[in-house]
């Protein structure tokens, strides 16, 4: 058993989630893909939209995929950077707008 | 220009100024114990073994490997101590071989080719065989290095040259990083100058194209996707303009292998190369239309195994022994280098190739 719950090296596995479950497994990767291709939005926009999204939902495995990609595709660090804000600015602001809620329920029950 | 980046691997002493000890690492580690196909493997797989030299399409001559920078990658290991100058009698000789071959372009690198005292006489020469294109390989911060090369570009102008330079980035930190302090700054003015009289303007037959290769342990993105970014970048914050970007792959090997080990990159690096390689890349690899002269004359399948001294498979060993039915045909020479110009779009010194 390895010793830490995440390895780096499992990053090179991951199209083995496709063995246990080929048809799904192939159309995940398939449909993943299709996601990063040019289309409305640049491959470079979608690898920083990738890049935020990795670190609000905390994967190692995708930061240090998309840190890649980035640098791959000539992103600067302060664009890397900016980009990881936006993530955290949606993060502490969907936790300050339920802060409505708690205002609604101090007033219905205490107001 | 400021202090320069690094020193040679020559100049440090380091084990890997041995080739041997490159080729030994290479074909060790996760090579050796099965968990990386090698090379040569690989492209059986495909049946592509043995890589056949086709016929000879572009001559590449390293003049030396003096140079104004120690850039951090450098493949050539370049810097102000290389001593190993080409000299005018090899020079000589290559000339009397252009006019034989049906080699359409001539590609002259180093070191900053500039540097070797015969250059501009070479050049001379050279451009009044007419081959079709004649590259220079000019590292651009050389043409502001000394008076004695201000006159370059209208130099290169007068002889119709090719100029393909590096510019790792558009932006000055990631660009001095890899090149040293003030590089930035310096090739930006060279820029503006080789502009200022025509070169990389659009529809001007004077051709400027960029080399970019990537600063770190990661591959080069999409080409046409990078080109896009660079030109629009130069314009707005410099206005300046230029034809191609070609994205190269920076392959294992001299400084940037010494840059893997030590970052402790390098078995990552070679599974990206193994995981992006492309075997429509390896039809059109570069070291089957080229042929590489060293500084001393001698004939290697590309630039990469020049360095690695690994010499052509071909009883023609030096450019006064040439001969296309010599050369034509042969087996190119491999290693596990090689999977860096087989990776993703492919890789040479024109850029991809599928």
């Amino acid at each position: 058993m390895s010793k830490t719950y995440y390895d780096p090296a499992d990053l090179r596995k991951f199209a083995k989630i496709t063995e246990w479950s080929e048809e799904l497994g192939h159309k995940f990767f398939e449909y993943y893909g299709k996601v990063f291709e040019e289309g409305a939005l640049t491959a470079r926009e979608k690898s920083l939209i990738a890049l935020a999204v990795a670190h609000t939902e905390q994967c190692p495995y995708c930061i240090d995929a998309y840190t890649k990609d980035g640098l791959q595709r000539g992103v600067t660090k302060e664009e890397m950077m900016e980009a990881i804000h936006v993530g955290a600015a949606i993060k502490s602001g969907a936790t300050l707008v339920h802060g409505v809620q708690m205002i609604n329920k101090v007033n219905k029950l205490d107001g | 220009m400021g202090k320069l980046k690094t020193q040679s691997l020559q100049k440090r002493h380091s084990d890997l100024a041995n080739t041997n000890k490159q080729l030994e690492i290479l074909s060790n580690g996760v090579f050796a114990n099965g968990e990386l196909p090698t090379f040569k493997n690989k492209i059986s797989e495909t049946n592509q073994f043995p890589l056949k030299a086709k016929t000879l399409e572009i001559l590449q001559i390293n003049v030396g490997y003096m140079c104004n920078q120690v850039c951090e990658h450098c493949h050539v290991d370049a810097g102000p101590d290389r001593k190993e100058i080409m000299t005018k009698e090899t020079m000589q000789q290559i000339l009397d071989v252009i006019k034989t071959t049906g080699a359409h372009t001539l590609d002259l690198t180093g070191g900053a080719p500039e540097m070797n005292p015969n250059f501009r006489w070479f050049v001379e020469k050279a451009s009044k065989i007419g081959v079709q294109d004649f590259i220079v390989r000019s590292n651009l911060t050389i043409i502001r290095a000394n008076k004695k090369y201000y006159d370059l570009p209208d130099f290169f102008k007068k002889h119709n040259i090719h100029v393909v330079s590096s510019m790792p980035h558009w932006t000055r930190g990631k660009t001095d990083k890899q090149r040293g302090e003030g590089v930035f700054d310096m090739s930006i003015k060279a820029l503006q100058e080789l502009n200022a009289i025509g070169y990389g303007m659009p529809n001007s037959d004077l051709k400027l194209d960029l080399v970019y290769n990537p600063s770190g342990a990661f591959l080069p993105g999409d080409q046409m996707a990078m080109e896009k970014d660079f030109k629009k970048a130069l314009l707005e914050d410099f206005e300046i303009q230029f034809h191609n970007l070609f994205a190269i792959t920076n392959l294992p090997i001299s400084r940037f292998l010494d840059y893997l080990i030590a970052s402790e990159n390098y078995e990552d690096y070679m599974y990206n190369l193994v995981e992006a390689y492309n075997p429509m890349a390896v039809e059109n690899v570069m070291c089957t239309n080229t042929l590489s002269v060293s500084w001393d004359g001698y004939l290697f399948d590309c630039d990469f195994n020049q360095m690695l001294e690994l010499p052509v498979n071909s009883k023609a060993k030096h450019i006064s022994e040439y001969k296309t039915e010599l050369l034509e045909g042969r087996n190119i020479v491999i290693s596990q280098h090689c999977y860096g110009c087989t990776a993703g779009a492919g890789s040479s010194c024109q850029g991809v190739v599928a």
